[in-house]
């Protein structure tokens, strides 16, 4: 006998009524009908992405109590504030497609989920923070803008949302960059140095090659994904290259080079390599960020007990007067 | 990890729904949900999370098991009685050429 659960039966007339209501760009809604691959497809793109957000706030964290002056400081706070913000509002969604919030999160905990490859890599100076608003947050909102117009109702709502905050983490980077490129030898060669370690790793942040992403097709029909990782790539290194020209920044690419014919900057191979063993929990920092996050997450036990402590205790009020 | 921090999560807390008000004299519209103890700490963290630039003058916050909502499947039947009532809009109606009647 075969003791593989079969999975469920699906009602072809039920997928090819959602199929249909796919190609025709509707939005695909919490209480809607829908595949399950469909659901654990979303599932496990807003979960990964949700983590992101808040393993996010670790690299920047390190540099909270070093800002250069109090403007920087007050911005680089909002910043990670946004970002457990950010991950709020995909979790949120998350949860529309009946998972619990709790469960994704313990797989973030215990290691076994994944979040994006460029959070592995340490902020070992000031200007990182800089290079991260410009590089990593710009190559998010390359990717969210897209997202925006996902097939998704709640994953969409929530993009809408954090694009229109990303904006600010973009221009606030940048802000840091140019002045540091504006600045003294020693400064210049800071960012420059920041740039050229940032650089390889954001272009990775769009994940693997097209040839290499198995789940794109079904992704790019379903309208999960709109455009593909190498499109949206190649995007990113169009914007990027006149910005690092526009403050005196390189490139670390040699094979850098502008293409009339496809009005693309061609740019050289990337290690897939590296980003691999990145993903696979081997960067020179995912012992750390998980260190933290857990530390973080039991250091607020105190305070979830004593938020429910005082729930407890209001109600009783209530219910005496 | 361990299995007491497995139980230690805070999203067995109540779900609220948050609805924000852009300005006053607006209506409000659904801005997501967050988990939270009680009313008045949904509202607090309502407010960090969802206007945190000035976006809302005021706020919503709704038991999430208190709404009652339609079933996308039955869409078509619920609305019907709505959908073939061409009289009720304006065009519907003939207006001699030429005169402006709004």
């Amino acid at each position: 006998m075969d003791q593989k659960p079969t999975p469920p039966a699906e009602d072809p007339a039920l997928n090819a009524a959602f199929e249909a209501r796919i190609a025709a760009g509707e939005s695909i809604e919490p209480k809607d009908w829908m595949p399950e691959r469909y659901r654990r497809q979303l599932t496990r793109m807003m979960s990964q992405h949700a983590h992101s957000e808040i393993v996010g706030m670790l690299p920047e964290g390190n540099w909270i109590t070093r800002a250069p002056s109090l403007r920087r400081k007050m911005s680089l706070i909002a910043k990670v504030q946004d970002e457990a913000g950010h991950g709020l509002y995909i979790y949120c969604g998350t949860e529309t497609l009946g998972v619990d919030r709790f469960d994704l999160y313990n797989q973030l905990l215990d290691g076994t989920a994944k979040y994006s490859s460029i959070f592995n890599y340490p902020t070992l100076s000031w200007a990182d923070m800089g290079v991260i608003g410009w590089l990593v947050d710009g190559a998010a909102i390359v990717n969210q803008t897209v997202l925006a117009k996902t097939s998704y109702g709640p994953y969409a709502r929530a993009m809408v949302r954090i694009c229109k905050e990303e904006n600010f983490h973009k221009r606030q980077g940048y802000e840091i960059c140019a002045t540091l490129a504006a600045g003294t030898p020693s400064q210049k060669a800071m960012v420059q140095d920041a740039v050229d370690r940032f650089w390889w790793p954001s272009l990775m942040m769009f994940g693997p090659s097209d040839k290499d992403s198995p789940n794109t097709a079904e992704l790019l029909r379903w309208r999960v994904k709109r455009k593909t990782n190498d499109e949206l790539r190649q995007r990113f290194v169009n914007l990027t290259v006149p910005q690092a020209q526009a403050i005196g920044l390189t490139l670390p690419d040699p094979d850098l080079t502008y293409n009339a014919e496809t009005r693309n900057w061609d740019f050289g191979a990337i290690d897939w390599a590296e980003f691999f063993e990145v993903i696979k929990g081997n960067g020179p920092c995912n012992q750390e960020r998980l260190a933290a996050r857990n530390k973080a997450h039991d250091d607020g036990q105190w305070v979830r007990e004593a938020a429910e402590a005082y729930a407890r205790k209001q109600a009783k009020k209530t219910e005496a007067a | 990890m361990s299995a007491a921090k497995s139980a230690s999560g805070d999203s067995h807390w109540p779900l609220w729904e948050v609805f924000t008000q852009g300005s006053t004299g607006q209506p409000f519209e659904h801005a997501g949900s967050l988990h939270a103890t009680d009313a008045e700490h949904a509202l607090q963290n309502a407010r960090d999370v969802y206007a945190r630039r000035g976006e809302a003058v005021n706020l919503w916050v709704v038991p999430s098991t208190a709404i009652t909502a339609s079933a996308p499947g039955d869409a078509g039947p619920f609305f019907d009685p709505g959908n073939d009532k061409a009289y009720r809009h304006p065009q519907f109606y003939k207006a001699p050429r030429g005169v402006k009647i709004y």
